[in-house]
């Protein structure tokens, strides 16, 4: 089951619209997901799921369930030979539950079978005895040292302040505002999966999975299974989209287990339904903040209060928390803070990471507040945010300078440059119209507005966490073999990984080795982090063959090393006649060299929120042009435009990509993604009603990618992936609020929401 | 499970004769769903996809009116003929799901499943549909009104079968508008049909998504013809056109879930009710 890949050997370099290698077999319907992983002997694992949000477990009985014919093995709690629980950060969470279950969805117990369907009757065989508890369900309620713990490590998962500067200071104009975030979920297409086969003899385990991050999986697999790490190797299955999602484990455990019970090998795969149960979710959000500023509108201080859903186990909670707390003063110059911030459990579904990951909920807070500051002191939503955009050496709330290239002015500046789109027509075709294929409007029914957004997002992992990245480079007769754990889940590593090979080496043909655990760890593939990172580790790999082919060339030819450089595919001597070609030079040698790129250590926040605890910054502008039909609250975003800060674009088509699909899921949380929860439960956990935006609801999308090289980053090129959804969620409800007057203080913006 | 395959529409008849209790299936947009929630697991089903003959179109100008085949997709009711004639069924038709979906749904398929956010069923309603049923010895019809029966509950026997629906063709105005919380592939969240007929000076009025079953709005339909003339294109007063939405809020019967609520499914069928009445005298 190798997965090698061939990648093109057109002279892709970096700074081309190189091609996906993986594109057409994903288009094609050719390329193999996680859920399409097939063994020969394999059965069969399914997930029996709690149906309550809380309550105590009395008892559980198999017996009924293992007279099935066709059911290998039955295995709940008492079946996890190692640790009982795992997580991210705190290892709070059963693999299976065993005392209480906290949310509705938790797995209780798994089973492996012949074949599905008799999973499924298995599982419905199994009776759960259940003393049914009141679901703690509101965040706020869970903050008060009176509520009742629902979970041993307490209800606040943690609590972190912001106080810096004077804690007394008004401003001559004050306005605030409580704003609402919804559930939002990553909604990506390609479902959990995995293939677990067992070593023979049941002392390790091979798996292949989609997941984000490889190793970090291994660590947690093994302690549950009580087997050293590296008898745990993983294999990336294709994976069909992530966006936070398969940061936490997921069906992993419960499939090596069943493997491990069996000695065959076990499929496991979720179905929608069972996916919006079997990952986290975007944080729900409640936040208050008050700016004051002066009567020309600089902002002198924040007071804010965040309170993030963490929903029943941690997750990253913690981590999502400090993002809210730590950008809730947006891109925005600001010496005076009083922030207070909590992430909570409930018995609602855990949340975790979520493109964006903290910054969304507070990003959406604090645009609304610059619009509103905007009109306090009478100036334009662009004006606002220009007279307080802050700068490179700006210091944070947190006290942390910021060394990142700060575009913000300019961010705004180009995107308000961009050409509005051309006025609705009366002839304008129905589809184009708000309500779409549902014809309930006609331009007169129809009002436009523009809101803005803009943001700032920490990139990698923060507070001391070293999310380094490892790569080998290989290069023999001409070819160059990359190997690394980077994830693929849909960014596009696989085709910037043979791009910065062939700008270093100045080969053409390069080989991408299996992605597994058979390497050191790359970190995951989240924050933005892995052009940055796992690009840094290509690039110091690459570079460091280059060094030894160059030493190689240099004693064959009597040249000093020093004098050589690649143009094209040939080596040259800078300052002489000599030149060969990179393909003659290495053939017949083999050149293997390892990297580790790590990025400059970071802090932990001080009990007053100080500290240097973020690694570098991005920046974004986002302009909303969006019809409106007042009388029925229904909306259609007209175009996007967007100036990004980038660094460096290292693939534009690539990077193109990026922003509309981050455009297109802000969009989402803007007018109509949300989990609806009652009391606990589901009631949307399907894509019949979980609406993602379609074809008719995406928005023209006009790009501007602001280069100013970030001295910081190996390849100069800032993380994309996130910024794009992120303050596009603020700048549409403030186009909705500019077209109906309305305060909207909530997203997704309802229907009525809008004309009530 | 056992799945029956039948070509033609006498083998289909013998297959239901043989087995009145087998689940039938069309296009398989409703029924896949809850066969893969386990919501339902029949089994014996006797597939109609093939049988062309329920995939015909009669029109008979001598009558006015157009037999449609139970089967027919949706996709083949956007343009042609059956838009020309009958532009809400077209309206509608192009609001179904996905052109994935609108390929394999058939009004057959929205009959038989019954559902009140059926997206054919205003329109079929508003028109005073007819539905055809047969079974091996015997054939019937009945009018769409008596046909839907409740929530997903509908008239027929078993052992028969939706062959076709009767549509008439009228002389006069006629849309359909739907609400959903996006902009295409969505389930309604209230739906409307208005159909004016110039030539007897009647208006009807369906709605869907909005009570347990379609809504036909009688009471407003013979209030606004007792009103206005319907007979000839006339300006609506402001007032009117009130009282006309807030009339057909007023005969709907919504519910909240999660995809809406109450108070807003009334006030967007009020809302379409009244733009569906401008557009007929205006266009």
């Amino acid at each position: 089951m190798s997965s090698a890949i061939q990648t093109s050997t057109r002279r892709d370099v970096l700074g081309t619209s190189a091609l996906r290698p993986d594109g057409a077999a994903k288009v094609q319907g050719r390329f193999e997901f996680s859920s399409d992983l097939h063994a020969e002997n394999m059965l069969w694992g399914a997930t029996l799921r709690s149906p309550h949000p809380y309550a105590r477990i009395i008892n559980i009985d198999l017996s009924a369930a293992y007279k099935i014919t066709g059911v290998e093995a039955i295995i709940t709690a008492d079946d996890v030979p190692g640790k009982k629980t795992y997580g991210l950060i705190s290892s709070d969470q059963p693999v299976f539950a065993q005392d209480f279950v906290r949310y509705v969805g938790e797995p209780i117990a798994a089973v492996a079978a012949d074949h599905p369907e008799t999973c499924r009757r298995a599982l419905a065989a199994i009776k759960v005895e259940y003393e049914v508890l009141t679901p703690l369900t509101d965040a706020e309620l869970a903050i008060q040292p009176t509520t009742p713990p629902i979970h041993p490590d307490g209800n606040v998962i943690r609590r972190q302040q912001i106080i810096t500067g004077d804690q007394n200071l008004q401003g001559e104009i004050v306005v605030e505002g409580t704003y609402e975030i919804g559930m939002q979920d990553q909604a990506f297409l390609g479902l959990e999966a995995a293939l677990a086969i067992p070593d023979s003899g049941g002392k390790g385990i091979e798996m292949f999975v989609a997941t984000q991050w490889l190793h970090e999986d291994q660590k947690q697999i093994a302690a549950c299974l009580d087997l050293p790490n590296e008898k745990v190797r993983l294999t990336l299955g294709g994976v069909g989209g992530a966006f936070g999602a398969r940061e936490d484990i997921s069906l992993q455990v419960h499939c090596a287990l069943l493997a491990l019970r069996t000695s065959r090998p076990i499929k496991m795969q979720y179905s929608r339904e069972e996916s919006f149960y079997g990952h986290v979710h975007r944080h729900p959000a409640k936040i208050f903040i008050r700016h004051h500023a002066t009567r020309t509108g600089e902002i002198q201080r924040i007071e804010a209060k965040l309170v993030f859903d963490g929903g029943a186990y941690a997750s990253t909670s913690s981590a999502v928390l400090i993002n809210g707390v730590t950008h809730i003063q947006g891109p925005y110059r600001c010496l005076n803070a009083t922030v207070d911030g909590y992430a909570v459990r409930t018995n609602n579904p855990p949340c975790g990471a979520m493109r964006g990951f903290g910054v969304v909920q507070a990003c959406y807070a604090h645009e609304s507040q610059m619009d509103k500051l905007a009109v306090a002191c009478g100036l334009s939503p662009v004006e606002i945010r220009l007279r307080n955009a802050m700068v490179t050496g700006d210091k944070l709330i947190t006290g942390q300078v910021v060394e990142s290239v700060a575009p913000v002015a300019r961010c705004i500046r180009e995107t308000d440059a961009i050409a509005l789109p051309a006025p609705l027509t009366k002839t304008a075709h129905p589809l184009e119209l708000v309500g779409g294929s549902g014809l309930t409007s006609l331009p007169q029914n129809i009002v436009r507005g523009v809101g803005w957004g803009v943001s700032i997002k920490n990139l990698m992992y923060s507070e001391t966490f070293d999310d380094f990245a490892t790569a080998r480079c290989q290069l023999k007769d001409g070819v160059a073999t990359l190997k690394y754990a980077t994830v693929e889940v849909g960014q596009g590593f696989v085709v910037l990984a043979p791009q910065i090979a062939r700008s270093v080496l100045g080969v053409d043909e390069v080989v991408l080795d299996t992605v597994d655990t058979g390497i050191g760890s790359a970190g995951s593939t989240s924050a933005s982090r892995q052009t940055w990172m796992s690009g840094g580790a290509v690039d110091g790999a690459c570079r460091l063959v280059r060094q030894r082919l160059f030493e190689h060339v240099g004693k064959k030819y009597n040249i000093d090393p020093l004098r050589l450089v690649i143009e094209d595919t040939d080596i040259v001597d800078m300052i002489g006649d000599f030149r060969i070609s990179v393909v003659e030079a290495s053939t017949g040698v083999l050149i293997d060299e390892t990297f580790e790129h790590h990025h400059r250590p970071t802090e932990e926040l001080d009990e007053k929120g100080q500290g240097n605890c973020h690694v570098a910054f991005a920046f974004v502008a986002h302009r909303a042009v969006v019809d409106v039909d007042v009388e029925l609250g229904l909306v259609k975003v007209i175009q996007i435009a967007t100036a990004q800060d980038v660094g460096r674009v290292l693939n534009p088509i690539a990077a193109l990509g990026q922003i509309e699909g981050g455009i297109a899921q802000g969009l989402g949380l803007a007018v109509m993604e949300e989990i609806v929860l009652d009391k606990g439960k589901m009631r949307n956990p399907s894509f019949t009603d979980y609406l993602l935006p379609t074809a008719l609801d995406a928005p023209s999308v006009v790009a501007v990618m602001i280069e100013e090289p970030e001295p910081q980053a190996p390849l100069g090129a800032k993380g994309i992936g996130e910024p794009p959804c992120i303050s596009v969620t603020p700048a549409i409800a403030a186009a909705i609020r500019n077209a109906t007057g309305k305060e909207l203080p909530r997203v997704p913006v309802r229907p009525q929401d809008i004309c009530f | 499970m056992s799945v029956l395959v039948p070509r033609t529409l006498q083998d289909a008849l013998q297959a239901t004769a043989a087995n009145p209790s087998a689940q039938l299936i069309q296009g398989g947009t409703d029924l896949m769903v809850e066969i893969n929630f386990n919501h339902r697991k029949p089994t014996d089903v006797i597939a109609l996809r093939r049988v062309d003959e329920l995939k015909s179109i009669q029109i008979d100008t001598e009558k006015s009116q157009i037999t449609i085949g139970a089967g027919l997709p949706y996709q083949q009711m956007e343009h042609g003929e059956i838009a020309r004639r009958l532009p809400a069924l077209a309206q509608a038709a192009r609001t179904v799901g996905s052109p994935q979906i609108r390929s394999a749904g058939s009004i057959g398929g929205n009959l038989g499943t019954c559902s009140p956010a059926g997206d054919a069923l205003p329109v079929l309603s508003a028109l005073d549909a007819t539905v055809n049923l047969q079974s091996a010895d015997a054939s019937r019809s009945v009018s769409v009104h008596d046909f839907m029966v409740g929530v997903k509950r509908n008239a027929r026997l078993p052992g028969e079968i939706i062959v076709s629906t009767t549509l008439p063709i009228v002389s006069g105005w006629q849309g359909y508008a739907k609400v959903g919380v996006r902009n295409a592939m969505v389930i309604s969240v209230a739906s409307c049909c208005l159909v004016v007929d110039r030539i007897n000076g009647t208006i009807a009025v369906a709605l869907g998504a909005v009570g347990p079953t379609i809504i036909r709005c009688r009471e407003t339909e013979s209030w606004l013809a007792s009103q206005v003339d319907l007979k000839t294109k006339t300006t609506i007063s402001p007032n009117l056109l009130q009282e006309f939405g807030t009339r057909i809020a007023n005969e709907s019967k919504p519910i909240d879930d999660h995809r809406s609520t109450a108070a807003y499914r009334r006030h967007a069928v009020c809302v379409l009710a009244r733009r569906l009445l401008t557009r007929a005298n205006s266009q």
